[in-house]
């Protein structure tokens, strides 16, 4: 199993997603100028400020040539996690519904948040069970989830919305208190909130390991499902990931692709 | 050709920007003004005008959220 981080020029979290990743699985940083995934299994579109959020947020980076490689991955099926900026990336690209809008009380926000597991009968939270709360760090200026009231309906017949924020704790005024949604085949997926950042204690929370594990779960059941069993001899021939705790310095080579 | 266009919020989406402005105004004596929104202007030179609305629809606004208006300033 084999996460591709995609790195855009302005993305700030793909190191920490990158090491996130790796916590669980094997994982890679992909540039934005790649017009191939290099065969991973799994995307995440990070946080940050990709092409400095000129415009609108997420506006340019779906222009990138990785996101054609991106959109056809989500096409055929693979599984898309957009984090913060990335969950920006794929409503601008039309991967995921609706839209972010500047927070309600204006002010960027770092904190540490409930969110609520509306769904977990999805790649993304398979791991979870419907109605764990996860306590996940935000930290946004453009977190405000809108989608109109039709959408909203539809989304919420197909159980699209995927994770909410706690009863009262909607900190950006996001209609639903919608912290995460995913496509109607729910193999895209964005939120606000930053797993990657709350996958060790040290940090104040493991919570958010349950999406990296879910999709590990996925991928590798789909493997299996197809007759491909996980490469778990090569990864310890080439020196293995797992468990990886190796901070990415280690690998300056393929952090700076 | 030279155009303009004009983004802003949709009507009903809420505009926190245009609040806060709103509420900065009587602090200067400006009493009675309502409904700010805040925007964006685009101004661009273009060969011809006839792809405006088009450039619209798929980059300079995001139609789920904003509304835009195309003048086209100079022939």
């Amino acid at each position: 199993m084999r996460f591709g981080v995609v790195r855009f020029p302005g993305s700030c979290d793909e190191v920490d997603a990158l090491m996130a990743c790796r916590r669980f699985a094997d994982a890679e940083i992909l540039w934005h100028g790649d017009r191939d995934l290099g065969g991973v299994d799994a995307v995440v579109i990070p946080g940050g400020f990709s092409y400095g959020d000129y415009l609108r947020v997420g506006a340019i980076a779906r222009f990138s040539p990785v996101m054609d490689a991106v959109s056809e991955h989500a096409l055929a099926g693979g599984p898309v996690l957009g984090i913060c900026n990335g969950f920006q990336v794929l409503c601008e690209a039309g991967l995921l519904p609706g839209a972010l809008l500047p927070n309600a009380g204006l002010r960027f926000l770092c904190r540490q948040v409930d969110v609520e597991v509306v769904n977990s009968g999805t790649p993304f939270t398979r791991a979870c069970a419907t109605g764990d709360t996860l306590s996940i760090p935000v930290k946004h200026t453009t977190g405000r989830y809108y989608a109109p009231e039709e959408a909203l309906r539809e989304m919420e017949a197909h159980g699209q919305i995927i994770l909410r924020y706690a009863e009262g704790r909607n900190p950006n005024g996001s209609v639903a208190d919608i912290a995460g949604v995913a496509n109607r085949s729910k193999n895209v997926m964005g939120l606000m909130p930053h797993p990657e950042h709350a996958v060790d204690s040290l940090t104040g929370s493991e919570d958010g390991g349950c999406l990296f594990r879910s999709l590990i779960d996925h991928v590798e059941e789909k493997n299996i499902e197809r007759g491909h069993h996980p490469p778990s001899q090569p990864d310890d021939i080439k020196g293995g990931h797992r468990p990886p705790l190796q901070p990415p310095a280690a690998r300056p080579a393929e952090a700076r692709a | 050709m030279k155009a303009r266009v004009l983004i802003h919020p949709k009507e009903g989406i809420l505009d926190p920007q245009g609040q806060a402005v709103e509420r900065a105004l009587p602090a200067l004596g400006f009493e009675g003004v309502e409904n700010v929104r805040i925007g964006r202007l685009v101004e661009l030179d273009v060969p011809d005008t006839s792809r405006l609305h088009e450039m619209c629809e798929r980059l300079l606004a995001n139609p789920l959220i904003e509304d835009y208006e195309v003048q086209v300033i100079e022939q």
